[in-house]
């Protein structure tokens, strides 16, 4: 599965103030039965953002109405836990096309990217800032420039890493198997020379 | 030529190629599939046309979503049933050795490749799923991927992956009595936080690491994950070789003397440089109990909850919330506060040792009425094992039963669910919001605190029983 192409985002952002963000909670595991990837969306967050009779918890960010956009803006060491891929399928599902944090766990990371999700690591007190104004004006929408590895609001702006050969990928939508498979013979050769 | 680290020689040994500004092209030397991670993967696979490379060097085993009683009747969950029977067609279809459900070696992903002689030093293995950082233990460069990159290794024996940067944990000294390798990692665990190893792959050495058996240093090496490692490994040693030889898919006669011999040379060299290194007091080290909903809010078993005073500030909301979850106060002791459950199996201690160890505590004594305990053996191998060595005979009459195989309630995929608001003591790996069951509460720990839990009911200090 090819990812699509990202080049520039401008989006209004959903706050999850919250630390340790961790998979169980992104997607619950009771839901990892499928075996397709599509429809997890519906139960990204699950268990914050539903009661256990299935009703909407009104004060969950995902079911605040002023709240909406394709950027997820979450607290610090997000994604930790399992390898479930099923995590960065439920927020692209959702809609979400940048998480923001100041911290990610690095299979998530890895999985986020390979599904077309870009994670935006910043400063902590980029990050505290952005929560601020975020919350006060839920409309606020930041602009994602990947070609220049910069995240800007207003006036506020900073450049975030990402690897040049996973940057490269978004970009143009293509994906690690496409890469591996040009190298067919270089595999084949390693085998013959470094395995016996 | 210069000092290298353990990690180095195996990883550099397995590099097709650097990729210019990117990741490196690493080569697999074994893939371990189960049900939940892959089928989103063969399919993948299909609609690229693409077939399976090295179909010998794959392994499948349902883990994570199967009963763990009345396994030879049809599983009734349907969606559930639908996953096990997609692995089957899939590694039948692509001639994939399968250990199905109710094959002799059946079990735990985790527990089956070790015990089954397909996890040997020096190798290159990944699975999909985070506890692949288990077989570290045997010196081997092992860790967890997500489902497209195990669509990646179906397809091309490689992944493409960063080299991560190197730590390395030492423990000194002696573990005491009623300490065990579940409290060296959860002490561990607690020192660095869930994400003071991210980046990092993890070699653990001293004194304390290299006299746990094997099965010791599997539970350490399983939950390098919880401190957001890569992967963690051990330099294999005498009591590696000695586990590895004999095993079915372990090398034979002069193939095995030459392995040995290549085996032997896996360690980190004198001089090699770690980019983060820690040095930790086996002595230090008491039973351990989480109290929070991530495995690095954990304490000694005696000790008090932080009080407020003890967090950061900006931390403060996050650790009040896992604790309102909890339903524990800051600043209290839980020692002697009620256990609904208590779980004993999983990856981490769901071995034939932890079995042992938590039959020696329950022998001679009973299970408390107002515990549900679930034992559930890492494999089939282990079930086999317990029985033939009189363990199942010893918990039964304590008043326990042990289920059949599987991950069981370390993720509560299949029935074994604890109920809301419930407390387990669970000698699995994870602790989070849920995890166990919607609303379930856990407390991790190693086999003899779950069993002192289990005799009393309570949170009880394991020491006082051993
Ligand atoms: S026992 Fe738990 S941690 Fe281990 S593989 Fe199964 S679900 Fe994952």
């Amino acid at each position: 599965m090819s990812v699509d192409k990202f080049t520039l985002l401008e989006s209004s952002c959903v706050p999850l103030p919250i630390e340790n963000v961790d998979t169980d909670q992104i997607i619950p595991a009771r839901f990892l039965k499928a075996t397709s990837r599509d429809g997890f969306g519906e139960n990204l967050f699950r268990d914050w953002r539903f009661s256990p009779s299935g009703e909407p918890v009104k004060d969950f960010v995902l079911n605040q109405s002023e709240y909406s956009g394709k950027v997820l803006v979450a607290g610090k060491n997000f994604g930790s836990g399992s390898s479930r891929e099923h995590a960065a399928w439920a927020i692209a599902d959702y809609g979400f096309k940048v998480v923001i944090s100041s911290f990610f766990a690095d299979i998530f990371r890895n999985n986020a990217l390979n599904n077309g999700v870009l994670p935006v690591q910043v400063s902590a007190e980029f990050l505290k800032k952005l929560f601020k104004v975020v919350e006060s004006d839920h409309s606020q929408k930041v602009i994602v420039d990947l070609e220049k590895q910069e995240l800007k609001y207003n006036d506020e702006a900073c450049q975030f890493e990402i690897n040049p050969y996973k940057k490269d990928c978004l970009l143009n939508g293509f994906d690690d198997i496409d890469y591996l498979l040009n190298k067919k013979n270089k595999i084949q050769a390693f085998e013959e020379s470094s395995l016996k | 030529m210069k000092a290298k680290t353990l990690f180095d020689k195996v990883w550099d040994a397995h590099v097709v190629e650097h990729v210019e500004g990117g990741p490196n092209i690493v080569y697999i030397d074994k893939h371990l599939i189960h049900e939940v991670t892959s089928p989103q993967a063969f399919s993948g696979l299909e609609s690229r046309g693409l077939k399976v490379l090295r179909p010998e060097k794959t392994l499948g085993t349902p883990d994570h979503n199967i009963p763990t009683v009345n396994q030879h009747l049809p599983i009734k969950d349907e969606q559930s049933r639908k996953q096990i029977e997609t692995l089957s067609a899939n590694c039948e279809k692509n001639k994939i050795e399968l250990y199905g459900l109710n094959h002799p070696n059946n079990g735990i992903v985790h527990v089956v490749g070790p015990e089954m002689g397909h996890t040997q030093p020096g190798m290159t293995l990944v699975c999909g799923d985070s506890h692949t950082s288990t077989h570290g233990a045997f010196g081997a460069v092992a860790f967890g991927i997500g489902t497209s990159e195990v669509e990646m290794v179906l397809a091309t024996q490689c992944i493409m992956q960063s080299k991560p940067k190197k730590m390395r944990i030492t423990i000194d000294g002696d573990l005491a009595k009623g300490v065990t390798a579940k409290d060296l990692t959860l002490y561990v665990i607690a020192q660095l936080g869930t994400g003071g190893a991210t980046g990092y792959f993890v070699e653990y050495a001293g004194a304390a690491v290299r006299n746990l058996s094997m099965e010791g240093r599997m539970t350490v090496c399983n939950m390098s994950i919880e401190m957001g490692a890569r992967g963690g490994m051990i330099a294999p040693d005498d009591a590696t070789f000695e586990y590895v030889k004999g095993r079915e898919h372990a090398p034979k006669g002069e193939a095995w003397e030459q392995a040995l011999a290549k085996w032997k040379t896996l360690k980190t060299d004198e001089g090699a440089e770690f980019d983060m290194e820690y040095t930790y007091k086996a002595e230090d080290i008491e039973p351990r109990i989480t109290y929070g909903t991530n495995p690095g809010m954990g304490m000694g078993i005696t000790a008090f909850i932080p009080a407020e005073s003890d967090i950061q500030a900006s931390e403060l909301p996050s650790f009040k919330k896992s604790l309102a979850y909890m339903n524990y106060e800051l600043g209290e002791q839980i020692l002697g506060k009620k256990v609904d459950y208590v779980f004993v199996g999983s990856c981490t201690n769901g071995r034939i040792e932890d079995l042992r160890a938590f039959a020696s505590l329950v022998a001679g004594r009973k299970k408390a009425d107002s515990i549900t305990a679930w034992i559930v053996p890492g494999s089939k191998k282990v079930e086999k094992q317990a029985i033939e060595e009189g363990l199942v005979e010893i918990l039964e009459k304590a008043g326990f039963e042990m289920r059949q195989p599987g991950c069981s309630a370390c993720l509560a995929m299949n029935e074994d669910k604890v109920p809301a608001n419930k407390y387990c003591v669970s000698t699995s790996n994870r602790n989070f919001e849920g995890r166990q069951g919607p609303g379930s509460r856990t407390l991790l720990a190693s086999p003899l605190t779950a069993a002192a839990a289990a005799i009393t009911g309570v949170i009880s200090d394991p020491r006082e029983f051993v």
